[in-house]
């Protein structure tokens, strides 16, 4: 009588096991972007100590653009600049930086020690990182050429990140 | 509540190393300075038990003293107003610390909550009603900075899901129950079992 209710754990344990292994390969440090699909944070940084140019919202009009939150006093930052610089080199996308507060003259030296990637560097005393949904460095946002932010990267970009999610959607943004 | 690596002040090179691939600021703890430890005192004669008296009353001033209540807001950001100082804190305790996760902007020290506690009184102050200025965060932090998940399209099994095991638990109580009354009610003993009753009783009553 009843066959299937003795069916009903094994379907259950069964639910539960998918579940925990969709979580154990979950990073729960990365979390969704309210801002997907939204158009960019309007915002207008000033220009690092000794440099000409900021950076504002009116930088991202017109084409593809990376946008990276970095800092010099983070570690991961460190890590991900190298993937930058080389990103930087093939020129596919401008690079543009918000220095998220950050201070002289770490930021400069920083800069001279590791090479500059970016092609407008804002300075931000935290404000417009809240504006962006920053909630720590290194954060990388993909903005299209209408000025929408598509996509974002949590934590320090590798080079296979480049490869197979940046340069793709670049590429499929662009056309 | 912040990472052991985050606690440095900002030295450069920082000394804090980015276990994690997300880094935060690092910052000084505000906390510890405003409770400075009692110096302990190895006065003559004050007895073991005196001094035990004396470490509960410090253990239980650390757990129940003011420096708890005033949580992590920080003199400097509070709003002169008393009325909208006391808005910000009701919508402070709302939001979730992207940083900490499981601790509301009023309880942690991260600097972001710093930095989200004054975009509040900025907003406030602007003359903003407390829903605009929790929209305001919601819009750039998505649902997940509302400790107090809203219900809607995704979160209907969430806040359903209760409700929803007590009317399986109670459907399920309730055909049983139906079943057992349901049942036929034991038919009486027919004379050959009376016998055979009586004749084990009484084999009972002999031993």
């Amino acid at each position: 009588m009843r066959r299937w209710l003795f069916v009903l754990p094994v379907v259950l344990f069964g639910l539960l096991t998918a579940g925990f292994y969709v979580g154990l390969y979950t990073d729960a440090n990365v979390l969704p972007s309210a801002l997907i699909d939204e158009p960019a944070p309007q915002f207008d940084l000033p220009p690092l100590p000794g440099e000409a140019r900021g950076f504002s919202t009116a930088d991202l009009k017109g084409h593809v653009s990376l946008v990276n939150a970095f800092a010099s006093w983070c570690l991961p930052c460190r890590e991900e600049h190298a993937v930058l610089n080389a990103l930087a080199r093939t020129k596919r996308v401008p690079i543009y930086g918000i220095d998220y507060k950050d201070k002289e003259p770490a930021i400069s030296a920083w800069l001279k020690e590791l090479g500059n990637p970016y092609d407008r560097i804002g300075a931000d005393s935290g404000r417009v990182g809240i504006d962006w949904g920053v909630y720590g460095v290194p954060e990388t946002f993909i903005v299209d050429r209408s000025g929408r932010i598509r996509y974002k990267h949590v934590g320090p970009l590798t080079q296979d990140d480049v490869e197979r999610k940046i340069l793709p959607l670049v590429a499929k943004l662009d056309k | 509540m912040t990472t052991e690596s985050r606690r440095q002040p900002p030295p450069y090179p920082p000394p804090h190393a980015g276990e994690g691939k997300h880094d935060n600021p690092p910052q000084a703890r505000e906390g510890d300075a405003a409770r400075p430890l009692p110096r302990r005192r190895g006065r003559v004669g004050v007895g073991a038990a005196a001094r035990y008296v004396l470490y509960v009353i410090v253990i239980a001033a650390a757990f129940f003293g003011p420096a708890n209540s005033a949580r992590a807001v920080r003199p400097d950001e509070m709003l002169p107003d008393p009325a909208l100082e006391a808005r910000a804190r009701d919508i402070g305790k709302e939001l979730r610390c992207l940083v900490c996760r499981n601790q509301s902007i009023d309880d942690s020290d991260a600097d972001l909550a710093h930095d989200l506690r004054v975009v509040i009184r900025d907003r406030l102050k602007a003359g903003d009603s407390d829903d605009q200025v929790v929209a305001y965060v919601r819009a750039r932090y998505g649902d997940y900075v509302l400790l107090r998940p809203p219900f809607q399209e995704d979160t209907w099994l969430l806040w359903g899901g209760p409700l929803l095991i007590l009317a399986l638990g109670g459907f399920g109580a309730w055909q049983y129950l139906r079943r057992r009354r349901a049942a036929p009610a034991v038919p009486p003993l027919d004379a050959e079992e009376r016998q055979r009753l009586a004749q084990l009783l009484d084999e009972g009553a002999q031993t």
